[in-house]
């Protein structure tokens, strides 16, 4: 037995099943499947720009005859919805499964979304796990299932199973049989045999209704005669251990639904409890089948996590233990910008501008918080400067938009293509720190590496963006502060599109680190307690009671701090 | 045999991670059931992470439910008040006599300058312990997480050669000295205490 996260589980189950391609863009929680997948020799994986990408990379592979996945987090499954709508319509030639993480409780995302509700309008068959090794053996279940049914399966998980640790067995690998293309136009030109393939299509969810019925991922645990509980995924973990004494029905296939097994079920108890976490996915589809003797959202919260605490009110009505840690001053512990961090400049620049900026997303969107309190919007990869194109539209003339290297890469370019052609000044701030940061330094096409280690060519972003036409780019070191400055404002005067590219690589990437600086500390006897600095919001910079001081350990020597002095009273220490 | 609740906190790059997969391995070599979920924010650096480690004949929920944790491992006095409503009545703080300042935004309360006292006063066997200076003194402070882990060893149902496993396969060849120093520095110092 190993000790798996659902994750790494996910990985070795694909791998297992004799998987050969896999592609994916980082999303937190899905990221460490990729990683993971990576490490196997047999299986080619790779980041792609964006997930529609990697979806479509995927289903070439699949469709060219060897078992594929792609991989990304809930909100990913909304930039791959277009293949994902369409490719069922074709099916699949080899096994493919789309790997999606959702993220209950947004503990690192910007929207709580049930993506099972995307596997009912696609009518792909839904899979999922309750705990690593169910992971594992629902990953290879997949497989059979895509090349059984010739469709894609979508396989999701949540943060919880993807994050949680449990003892699996190994297994070895078996090689899937390579299943060659060959050209079949009725089936593969979805846009002239649509109609023909909507029919199909139809007709095959119809047989897949029936094997849901004889699959065995849907277990029943028998139990009390009088206490009937529908569940699936991580919920099963809760009800199992609040209520061990249930009847459950543990669904592992959640779309389409055994109709025949649950009407059975149900039809033994007054009331069947179902415990689903986020929307009432199951509760609908039971509706739909006529089928109301059930208490479901209506004690079990659609916002947020589920626990065995909440469920245990749900189901118990026990009342949910009280936090006293509101007693005491339990201070917060806030997501900030590191030490050395280089987006700091560029935050600390557009305050003092006092422009409305327009965000996105990477760790670059705490610059909404305290100090800085520059950024206005963000919801998106991608949406800043399509964004900030349109506050133009609307007559707000002093935009900046903000996005970083992977996101511009991911997204962000078609924006900037579209304010070039529409001859929209919208003026961009490309905080190019070499990495995507926030998910754990993965790399992408602009790094100079693969995910396998291997080099690449890394994107010319000057290159790129002079050739769709932007005249006006300018490079700067955000740890210049005053460079940065005039490099924004001579982009805000500028009467056509401008990009700034502000580029300095993550404090906590290798090449950083192993790059000695001397760190700074502070004069008191020089100091006049303005408390300027303090707008650095700098970990490595703390207000004690006669003054500030700075963590020699932590500081990187960045000289933010320095620059915002007006008394030149932080200087470099002396090298001991 | 029931299911012992661990739930192990710390700051971002404290080792709380490590801890808790530690003790997750050693449960699983000495043949249970375990469940290890860790939980984090959207910090790189400086943010609260915790951790449950859950084991025994067979266990379900990946965290413990409020009020049922058995012990609380603290690598840091603020952690402990964080997570200590899910200590059960009577259940063990073991805390680390060390303090990370939070990075303030806005919020200019005082550290909490008697997190013992305050775990003590609501009926928790509070434990506490010297555990980052001891292993400054074997070597690296950033095993504090390990003499914290020895410790709480000495009140557990899992053979020393489940952990000794456990130490040699997870820990790289050049800091397995270093770290078995500081389990039985832990371990040590809890035998002391029970004996008092």
């Amino acid at each position: 037995m190993k000790l798996m996260s659902g994750n790494d589980a996910v990985a070795r189950g694909a791998w297992e099943a004799g998987v050969a391609f896999a592609a994916g863009y980082p999303g937190t929680p899905s990221t460490e499947v990729l990683e993971r997948l990576a490490t196997y020799d047999e299986v080619d994986a790779h980041w792609s720009t964006n997930e529609k990408v990697a979806f479509e990379e995927a289903m070439g592979a699949a469709l060219g005859g060897v078992r594929s996945m792609v991989t990304m987090k809930h909100v990913g499954l909304n930039v791959a919805a277009d293949p994902f709508m369409v490719f069922p319509y074709a099916g699949t030639n080899a096994g493919f499964v789309v790997l999606v993480a959702d993220d209950p409780g947004m503990y690192s995302s910007q929207n709580e979304q049930d993506s099972r509700y995307f596997a009912k309008v696609a009518k792909v068959p839904l899979l999922e796990p309750a705990d690593a090794a169910e992971a594992k053996s629902l990953t290879a279940a997949a497989f059979e299932l895509s090349e059984r049914f010739r469709t894609p399966v979508m396989l999701r998980t949540t943060t919880r199973l993807a994050h949680t640790s449990s003892p699996v067995e190994p297994g070895m690998r078996t090689e899937a049989e390579r299943t060659p293309f060959s050209r079949k136009v009725s089936q593969y030109a979805i846009p002239v045999y649509a109609r023909f393939r909507r029919v199909e299509l139809e007709e095959k969810l119809g047989r897949l209704r029936q094997f849901a019925e004889e699959f065995p991922g849907n277990v029943i645990d028998a139990g009390s005669p009088t206490v009937g509980v529908v569940t699936h995924g991580i919920p099963y973990q809760y009800v199992k251990e609040v209520r061990p004494d249930a009847s459950v029905f543990k669904l592992g296939m959640l779309y389409p639904l055994p109709e025949r097994r649950l009407r059975e079920f149900c039809a033994r108890f007054d009331t069947v409890f179902v415990v689903e976490e986020s929307e009432g996915f199951i509760e609908q589809e039971l509706a739909s089948f006529g089928i109301t003797n059930v208490a479901g959202k209506a004690r079990f919260t659609n916002v947020g996590e589920l626990s065995a605490d909440l469920v245990a009110h749900g189901l118990n009505g026990t009342p949910v233990t009280p936090d006293f840690s509101k007693e005491i001053a339990v201070l917060p512990r806030p997501p900030v910008l590191c030490a050395g961090c280089p987006h700091r400049g560029v935050f600390n620049t557009l305050r003092k501008l006092g422009v409305l900026v327009t965000g996105d997303i990477g760790c670059y969107t705490l610059g909404c918080l305290p100090p800085y309190e520059a950024i206005h919007t963000t919801f998106c990869m991608g949406a800043s400067i399509s964004n900030a194109t349109g506050f133009h539209r609307a007559g707000e003339h002093q935009v900046v938009a903000v996005i970083g290297d992977s996101t511009f890469l991911h997204s962000g370019l078609a924006g900037l293509m579209s304010a070039v052609y529409n001859q929209v000044p919208t003026t961009v701030v490309l905080v190019d720190n070499g990495t995507t940061g926030m998910t754990g330094h993965q790399e992408h096409p602009g790094t100079g590496h693969t995910l396998k280690g291997r080099p690449a060519p890394a994107v010319n972003y000057e290159a790129v963006i002079r050739a769709i036409g932007v005249e006006h780019i300018a490079v700067v070191d955000p740890w210049d502060l005053a460079a940065t400055e005039r490099a924004i404002r001579a982009g805000l005067d500028h009467a056509g599109p401008a990009v700034i590219i502000a580029r300095r690589h993550c404090r906590l990437l290798p090449v950083e680190k192993v790059e000695a600086r001397v760190p700074y500390r502070v004069a008191l006897e020089d100091c006049v307690l303005c408390e300027e600095c303090m707008a650095s919001g700098c970990p490595a910079l703390v207000w004690r009671e006669d003054g500030p001081h700075i963590h020699a350990w932590e500081c990187a020597g960045c000289s933010l701090c320095a620059q915002l002095c007006p008394t030149e009273a932080i200087v470099a220490a002396e090298v001991a | 045999m029931p299911v012992t609740n661990v739930l192990i906190a710390g700051v971002g790059g404290q080792g709380a991670v490590l801890a808790s997969e530690l003790l997750a391995l050693a449960a699983m070599a000495a043949g249970r059931d375990v469940k290890q979920g860790e939980f984090h924010g959207v910090a790189q650096r400086g943010g609260a992470v915790f951790s449950h480690v859950r084991f025994g004949d067979r266990v379900h929920s990946p965290m413990a439910p409020r009020g049922q944790v058995d012990y609380l491992v603290a690598l840091e006095q603020l952690e402990a008040l964080r997570y200590a409503h899910f200590v059960r009545p009577g259940g063990t703080v073991i805390v680390n006599d060390h303090r990370v300042e939070p990075i303030r935004v806005g919020d200019q309360r005082p550290y909490p300058d008697d997190a013992p006292g305050f775990l003590r006063g609501k009926g928790f066997d509070v434990v506490v312990l010297n555990a980052t200076q001891r292993a400054l003194e074997l070597g690296d402070h950033r095993a504090a997480n390990v003499v914290l882990l020895g410790a709480l060893s000495a009140s557990l149902d899992i053979p020393a050669e489940a952990w000794d496993r456990t130490l040699m396969e997870r820990i790289p060849e050049r800091h397995l000295a270093l770290n078995r120093r500081a389990f039985a520095a832990g371990r040590d110092a809890a035998a002391v205490r029970a004996t008092l």
